[in-house]
């Protein structure tokens, strides 16, 4: 055994812990949900669920691809480390979101072959998410926005019946609470900061406020399985309302983003800025196809 | 005879060092939730609860975790993952604390994660044991740590963070 010889144990052909062998530091571990129970729950469909756990994994998923684009771009080293902790927690909550996805809906893909191998319409996640990086003022506005939203979210759904969802909101509640304070700690240092931070503050509020409106907006798939998104809206807006008066920042009155004949990202109908960043995500493993990682 | 395989794997198991923090044992951090023999073949199946959802050292422990087993004799090991209940803060035992203390990293306090704001505790320096210390970052090198500062002695140090 190579127990305690760090190249040998890494380049062992195995046995790893299902015989796999692994080149780097955090890779190989094929299953984020390796030997958790994979029956559904009884009373819910299989279909439904799949799909809201997509919807959530996608939305998880391409904000922590925004976020590590971050890395070597923002003002200080510290923000760089938090922003890639805070995408590293999103992106745990997706792969096992993912994974769930495709344990309920019958087709056998894992999380590699959902997040790889879909097109852009097949993506469920809100556009708030996929919007261009812009400025950090950008950053720190589409985070306050969607980690409070979000919070609340998983807050209602830690004692769903379904044990996987169930354990993605209770751990996730406390990450996403992590995520919130910070976005609202920046808020209002940039708010109630210098007047050119303040100015793009607002700027970034304008920009992204009437995309806020689409995580309330309640799909078919969520109202079937009992977790209309509608009441998230008063606590949200509640709560983003004090952090904004703090940061000496109005809250934005604009409506929601129109949707394209009643269909959004919910429905696979995104913006311009998803192509691009399907692009980065995937070309790696479309360029090799089969490798692994 | 199960019951005493089921104690020398757990103990095997159980002594498995964790890999971003090589001061604690698996057991230490709470990492560990069961370990179990099946009384037909023998076969050993421990489960792990990872700490954060993104956690990439997950990987490492079950490797970890299956070869020492192995190397105990047993033949047959499998690690599973067990996400219910999630990890907690509060699971880092009273040894495993003292442990963190003792490598220059600020436990964290227990109670889980209560309020983040505004009724935050006083952190004592690893150190010299000051309590005038400042957070720098509430992220750090890993997903599990912050990053603070000591006012009296000026030494930078890690701290858990209630989760």
């Amino acid at each position: 055994m190579s127990d305690d010889h760090v190249y040998l144990s890494l380049t062992e052909a195995g046995p790893g812990p299902e015989g796999e062998a692994r080149w780097a530091y955090g890779t190989g571990f094929a299953d984020p949900l390796l030997g958790v129970d994979a029956a559904a729950p009884e009373g819910v469909d299989p279909a439904d669920l799949a799909a809201y756990c997509l919807m959530l994994g996608d939305d998880a998923l391409v904000l922590s691809q925004r976020l590590i684009q971050w890395i070597t771009r923002a003002p200080e080293l510290e923000e760089e480390v938090a922003l890639a902790n805070l995408g590293l927690d999103l992106l745990g909550q997706a792969r096992r979101l993912l994974t769930r996805a495709g344990q309920l809906d019958g087709s056998g893909r894992g999380e590699d072959e959902l997040a790889y191998w879909r097109e852009e319409s097949a993506y469920r996640n809100v556009r708030l998410v996929e919007l261009e990086n812009g400025d950090f003022a950008h950053c720190v506005v589409r985070l306050l926005l969607f980690a409070t939203a979000r919070e609340e979210l998983y807050r209602r759904l830690a004692d769903h019946a379904d044990p996987v969802l169930s354990a993605v909101a209770a751990l996730g509640v406390k990450e996403l609470a992590y995520h919130r304070e910070y976005a609202s700690s920046w808020t209002v240092r940039l708010g109630d900061g210098t007047e050119e931070s303040h100015r793009r503050m607002r700027a970034a509020l304008d920009a992204l406020w009437p995309w806020l409106e689409e995580l309330f907006t309640p799909h078919e798939v969520e109202l079937r399985l009992g977790v209309d998104p509608l009441p998230l809206r008063e606590p949200v807006l509640a709560s983003l309302e004090r952090v904004l008066a703090e940061a000496t920042l109005p809250l934005p009155a604009a409506p929601g983003r129109a949707y394209v004949n009643g269909r959004a990202g919910r429905h696979g109908v995104h913006t311009e800025a998803m192509g691009p960043l399907l692009a980065e995500l995937q070309v790696v493993a479309r360029a090799h196809p089969g490798a692994t990682w | 005879m199960v019951s005493t395989l089921r104690e020398r794997a757990r103990e095997v198991a159980a002594a498995v060092p964790d890999p971003e923090l090589p001061m604690l044992t698996l057991a230490d951090l709470g990492v560990l939730a069961e370990v179990d023999v099946a009384e037909a073949d023998g076969a050993v199946t421990a489960w792990l609860t990872p700490t954060y959802s993104g956690c990439p050292a997950v990987a490492e422990m079950a490797a970890d975790v299956a070869r020492r087993l192995r190397a105990a004799g047993f033949a047959d090991v499998r690690v599973r993952l067990r996400i219910d209940p999630p990890w907690s803060s509060d699971r880092i035992s009273a040894e495993g604390r003292r442990k963190l203390a003792a490598a220059g990293i600020a436990p964290p306090h227990p109670g889980g994660l209560l309020q983040l704001a505004p009724t935050r505790r006083a952190v004592a320096c690893p150190q010299c044991g000051s309590a005038d210390t400042e957070e720098l970052s509430r992220f750090g090198s890993t997903a599990c740590k912050s990053l603070w500062r000591c006012r009296s002695c000026r030494e930078p140090f890690d701290r858990i963070k209630e989760i």
